[in-house]
């Protein structure tokens, strides 16, 4: 059989499409091309698949392999091919059955001994075997328990070539070689550590960070220094709900593709990402010019991105979050492909009040301008996305004598917003959103008759009337007013909701 | 190195009566110029053959085939064409084709013939 074929898997952001990996063997002069749009490192396969069959022990045969991948149009990068090439190849010799090969989804890269390599994003690429309808997979035994957290995949893992081949039906001397080992699974992101309850003094902010994690809510944060803005940004994700499974294998296949691969088991809580504000644009979206790289926000997804000191962070690089903010996703534009990644975070801004943290006291040593031109480094259109603007004051010794030992503790606020999630879930159902700040301001007003009445708005209309707000302030106040009444356990907001919510948005405005 | 000719004498003999068997007849062996040397010219029907014979005793350093490289097929064409005027023929088609002759020392030899390589 002088063709032969086989699948696997080429990725472009999270998505992954089935490639089909052909070899014809003709009677030529000895030698390996490989057409079909191959990137450098695809097209080094050539020499390390040679190399590797023959060390393994399962030589090439000594004519020339024509290798294609297809279809040809679609751009594919790096080594995870070399597996489904060499075995392309032996089946092609007539070594291996193709009937066998034809049926297997092959992922991994080779040494030079004939040993697999694990690579980086294989739970997504797996995930698209499957979904493609492939669910029978092989992949380097350092990567079978990451491919086995894909419901429906029968993953495969070989140490070597030369075990692959034998599975495949090839008449081989069986070698023991030592499996590669993969990197030790990559612990949970810092899980934040410290409970709700340690925060001493600023109920306000507590209560703001109770109605982030219940309504989706972005939240930004003012405040001097040592007010405590970085321990509740960090007490955030702690108050979330456990991630569902398709969230969990999501977030999991982001961060396989980032090259921490998850271990054997699925992490159900919401990541938390706080780059430093010395990051690029690109360290945030994600980027790279052939295997494209989820960044911060990416990795953020379904979790909190923390942006500390955020009017240090270059506004260019803050005004890249519009986008996903907007939209759930971020895309990335190549020359060659646009790369989609989903960026569904919740968004915490901590900022301090002018450079030198102390505005408001005697210390303060920043002239008004200074001040100002600090502050407006978050520009409007990003901070008019931001449901709650709070200000951290210091706390004072009132303040902490009066809540001491008396805070929501982390694992009672998060019953207390799971209840409140599942009211708002219970009021969308049958809408494509499940939380208070997913829900458009028109749709919020009009077609969800979800306006509490004009009784409960006395204030709030009149604010817009003045001109105080805008039309969009408006409906991101009328949000927060819906995630506090959800979370007192009330049918629709009151005046006294509405009231509190115009305190968080409005707390910021100067 | 004596070895090395020897052996390779006697690939080039095996390869001759290779061709032989396969009716061609052998009109030049080891012809030279001095661009370099073909091994063997043959002619099969109306066209003429130019063969490289590539010899081993093992594979260990490889098929012989792996040591037939694209400069010395480039330099098999520029030989061929230099025959082609020297002898005054004119061929209406001419191949190049390749030969490895695997000559283990406790074992049969083995001939593997590849035609119109380049």
């Amino acid at each position: 059989m002088p063709v032969a074929r086989t699948a696997s898997v080429a990725l472009l952001g999270l998505t992954g499409s089935i490639v089909e990996v052909e070899a014809d063997l003709s009677a030529q002069l000895p030698g390996v091309v490989i057409i079909g749009l191959p990137d450098a490192a695809l097209g080094e396969a050539r020499d390390r698949v040679r190399s590797a069959a023959s060390n393994a022990g399962c030589p090439l045969p000594s004519r020339r392999l024509t290798v294609n991948l297809s279809p040809a149009a679609l751009p594919k990068h790096g080594s995870g091919f070399d597996l489904a090439i060499a075995i392309a190849c032996l089946a092609a010799a007539g070594e291996l059955s193709t009937e066998s090969v034809a049926r297997v989804v092959h992922l991994g890269e080779l040494g030079l001994d004939g040993r697999l390599r694990p690579i980086d994003g294989i739970l997504p690429a797996v995930l698209a075997a499957v979904r493609a309808g492939h669910d029978l997979v092989m992949v380097p035994s350092a990567n079978a328990e990451e491919a086995s957290l894909v419901p429906g995949a029968r993953v495969v893992g070989v140490a070597s070539l030369l075990d692959a081949a034998i599975w495949h039906g090839g008449a081989f001397e069986p070698r023991v070689s030592d499996p590669v080992p993969g990197q030790s699974p990559v612990e949970d992101a810092p899980e934040p550590t410290g409970d709700l309850a340690e925060v001493a003094g600023n109920s306000d902010a507590v209560e703001a960070m109770l109605v982030a994690a219940s309504g989706g809510h972005h939240v930004s944060m003012l405040g001097p220094p040592g007010a405590g803005k970085t321990m509740l940004a960090s007490r955030l994700p702690g108050l979330l709900p456990d991630l569902d499974a398709d969230e969990a294998l999501e977030v999991a296949s982001i961060h396989s593709l980032a090259g921490r691969r998850p271990g054997g088991q699925l992490s159900f809580r919401p990541p938390y990402e706080a780059p430093h504000h010395t990051a690029t644009a690109a360290a945030i979206v994600g980027g790279g010019s052939r295997l494209i790289r989820p960044g911060a926000a990416a990795r953020a997804t379904h979790g909190v991105l923390f942006l500390d000191e955020a009017p240090e962070f270059p506004r260019a690089v803050l005004d890249v979050l519009r986008q996903p903010i907007e939209s759930g996703t971020i895309s990335i534009h190549r020359a060659n492909a646009v790369a989609t990644f989903p960026a569904r975070f919740q968004l915490v801004l901590a900022a301090n009040p002018c450079p030198c943290g102390n505005s408001g006291t005697a210390e303060c040593t920043c002239a008004p301008i200074v001040q100002r031109r600090y502050l407006a480094r978050l520009s409007g259109p990003l901070l008019d996305r931001v449901d709650l603007q709070l200000r951290v004051p210091r706390v004072t010794v009132a303040a902490m004598r009066m809540t001491d030992g008396g805070g929501v503790s982390t694992a009672q606020g998060r019953v207390m917003v799971s209840a409140a999630r599942a009211a708002a879930a219970e009021r969308l159902r049958g809408t494509p959103w499940r939380t208070n700040a997913e829900m458009p301001g028109p749709w919020l007003r009009g077609a969800g008759r979800l306006h509490p009445g004009s009784r409960a708005t006395t204030t709030l209309d009149r604010l817009l009337e003045r001109g105080g707000i805008t039309m969009r302030g408006y409906d991101r106040i009328l949000k927060v007013a819906w995630t506090l009444a959800d979370l007192a356990g009330t049918a629709a907001p009151n005046a006294e909701h509405v009231g509190r919510a115009m305190f968080f948005k409005t707390g910021v405005a100067t | 190195m004596a070895h090395n000719t020897e052996l390779g004498r006697h690939g080039e003999q095996l390869a001759a009566e290779h061709l032989e068997a396969r009716g061609m007849s052998v009109i030049e062996r080891n012809w030279r110029c001095r661009l370099g040397e073909i091994d063997l010219v043959a002619r099969d029907g109306e066209a003429v053959v130019f063969v490289e014979v590539k010899t081993r005793s093992g594979h260990g350093y490889g098929h012989p085939f792996e040591a037939i490289t694209p400069p010395k097929l480039a330099r098999m064409r520029r030989l061929a064409i230099a025959w082609c005027e020297q002898s005054g023929a004119h061929p209406t088609r001419i191949r190049i084709d390749a030969i490895a002759v695997t000559l283990p020392r406790d074992a049969p030899a083995d001939i593997e013939h590849l035609e119109g390589v380049s």
